[in-house]
């Protein structure tokens, strides 16, 4: 007895916490926080064409409260940044961000005094994904490395003080 | 404490809807105010998608301003961008060639159907007709993959240029664009089937959302917003630019200026561009894709060595071949899309580096502090954008960046009037008329 480790993750948690981010990152549901641009791209990749549900994130939820992943498509003005923060506030945990197009990761070319160079200023972001508007392609792409994120970190069942 | 049922006393509600609301596409905050069911009145607060593009502009050389024109109306760019252009054009006095009009037509028009598609496809979705959105969805997709042919990109496209535009159409573009377009009139033919006679479609639609005659002109209000009430004004039957004076179509005109007509004028028009390109691609100087370029065909690098060698016999005859994304620039096809003009036109590519004139010319336009210098003055020039009347004010100090652009987007003025669309009517009714009206936040608050 005295061999056995007595702190850190044993094997059936382990291998717990393995099966829920499977379940976790297949059924993903997105809050679309759609303000430009970017939008058009988010429908395409959204719709049949290139259908997002594939993934397992294709219904979109319009309450924070039922979303896991806070998708924020498009440039993000100072007006705007308050609520995009208060929406971010009110999902439940556990709860990831993507940052959909250059505006929302560095501004992107609007270089001025209305808008927020990057929304990791006022949320923290887990995936960027870039372009000006990032194509369909590179939206899923970015979806399947928040999948692969959501997979390879821990989720434990019990908050830990 | 006599609180009888007579004298109760009823306040009005008043309800924020958005600025992050689903069925509000953009960024948008209504304030209502409502008696029971019915809106009382609607103030609506814009300013959330304030992209500061007229301060932009101003830092930003001539041509340096095209790209902030396509993130205008995210959703069909190109008419943006030619009209943008176009102002300048004016103000510089450039003639485009006959070609260009015509490219510059063909690509309008298919923006201004996947504008259509995907107003017709949000509102539908709002008002639950989620297959009608997909169907849409899909014959925009068709679209895409044209434009992304002819540009290199599918949405933010800059494919406009000061007297001309990037590049000629691809070689096997007028098959492609026809079997695109068949295939988006079978999804908008399927469309017409699921919601034209639709009964729940046409019951939220029909009398709902009216905009009335005088208030539409008093509003200013322009486009399908406008014709949809009966007023019988397009800019581009007004005041003909570009090859649209030399192509027959029809302006639909709807009656009642309600939603349902709204849609129906929308659904027309998107017939019509169809029209008009079929038209212009029959139409159109030297036919619709570029045809054998002719000449000696050599790659770039190994013009460029032969150059520095100073191997130059012959060489300005040959065409070199160039990277995808300047596909269409090349020597036989560039004059015919760009006008004869070395203040404007960047030179050919094979002239950039080849010649030591085509050099000098390439940099003339391109470096800080040089670029393309309109002479001094002002102009306005409108284009009908897919929501209407799309003005550009443009003004020039004669230095190479604009002292002044204002746009007149067609949305503002929609938005202006939006109260008298709603006051009256229920609270469901404003997703409706909401999404008919097209609000697109971009070239709302720039």
């Amino acid at each position: 007895m005295e061999n056995l480790p007595s702190e850190g993750p044993g094997f059936l948690t382990s291998q717990l916490e393995a099966m829920v981010g499977w379940a976790r990152k297949y059924s993903i549901f997105v809050y679309p926080f759609v303000t430009a641009c970017c939008g058009m791209e988010y429908m395409s990749a959204a719709s049949g064409h290139y259908d997002m549900d594939r993934f397992g994130a294709g219904l979109p939820r319009f309450s924070p409260r039922q979303a896991d992943v806070l998708l924020v498509v498009g440039t993000v003005s100072h007006k705007i940044a308050p609520i995009l923060r208060r929406v971010y506030d009110q999902m439940c945990e556990p709860k990831w961000v993507v940052a959909f197009g250059v505006c929302t990761c560095t501004g992107g070319f609007y270089d001025n005094y209305s808008t927020v160079q990057g929304i990791d200023t006022i949320l923290p972001v887990d995936i960027y994904i870039p372009g000006c508007p990032p194509r369909p392609e590179a939206v899923l792409d970015g979806l399947i490395k928040l999948q692969a994120k959501i997979q390879n970190q821990r989720h434990p069942l019990v908050r830990e003080s | 404490m006599n609180s009888s049922a007579g004298n109760r006393e009823t306040r009005n509600m008043l309800l924020n809807i958005g600025p992050s609301h689903p069925a509000m596409h953009g960024v948008i905050r209504l304030i209502t105010e409502l008696e029971g069911e019915t809106v009382v009145d609607v103030e609506a607060e814009i300013g959330y998608l304030h992209r500061a593009f007229e301060k932009s502009c101003e830092n930003s050389s001539w041509t340096q301003a095209i790209p902030y024109t396509d993130r205008l109306n995210y959703v069909s760019p190109l008419i943006n961008n030619f009209g943008y252009c176009a102002a300048v054009e004016k103000l510089l006095g450039i003639q485009i060639t006959e070609r260009c009009s015509y490219i510059r037509v063909i690509m309008s028009e298919v923006s201004r159907i996947t504008d259509h598609l995907t107003c017709i496809a949000a509102s539908a979705m709002e008002l639950g007709a989620m297959t009608a959105f997909l169907y849409l969805m899909k014959a925009r997709e068709y679209l895409y993959e044209i434009i992304e042919d002819v540009t290199g990109a599918r949405l933010t496209i800059s494919y406009g240029r000061i007297g001309g535009v990037k590049g000629d159409l691809p070689e096997g573009l007028g098959a492609k664009l026809e079997s695109a377009l068949q295939k988006t009139e079978r999804e908008i033919r399927e469309v017409n089937l699921l919601l034209t006679r639709n009964r729940i479609f046409v019951d939220r639609t029909r009398d709902v959302g009216v905009l009335t005659r005088e208030n539409a002109v008093s509003f200013s209000i322009t486009g399908p917003l406008a014709r949809a009430s009966g007023i019988n004004y397009d800019v581009r039957k007004a005041f003909p630019y570009f090859a649209y004076d030399r192509v027959d179509f029809d302006v639909p005109l709807g009656e009642r200026g309600d939603n349902y007509d709204r849609y129906l004028v929308r659904m027309e028009e998107m017939t019509q561009s169809i029209r008009i390109i079929r038209q212009c691609l029959k139409d159109m100087p030297d036919g619709p894709v570029h045809m054998g370029a002719g000449g000696n065909v050599m790659n770039s690098f190994d013009l460029v060595d032969q150059a520095k060698l100073g191997q130059t016999a012959g060489l300005v005859n040959v065409v070199s071949t160039v990277e995808p994304t300047l596909e269409g620039m090349e020597r036989p096809y560039h004059k015919r899309i760009m006008p004869d003009d070395r203040r404007v036109a960047l030179p050919n590519k094979a002239d950039t580096y080849g010649n030591i004139e085509g050099l000098m010319n390439h940099f003339k336009i391109i470096m800080d502090s040089h670029g393309i210098r309109p002479p001094k003055g002002d102009t306005y020039f409108a284009v009908e954008a897919a929501n209407g009347e799309l003005g550009f004010y443009v003004a020039s100090d004669g230095k190479d960046r604009p002292y002044r652009v204002r746009v007149r987007p067609p949305c503002f003025f929609g938005m202006a009037g939006l109260h008298t669309m709603l006051e009256g009517y229920m609270v469901a009714d404003i997703v409706a008329t909401f999404g008919s009206i097209n609000m697109i936040a971009g070239e709302l608050d720039r």
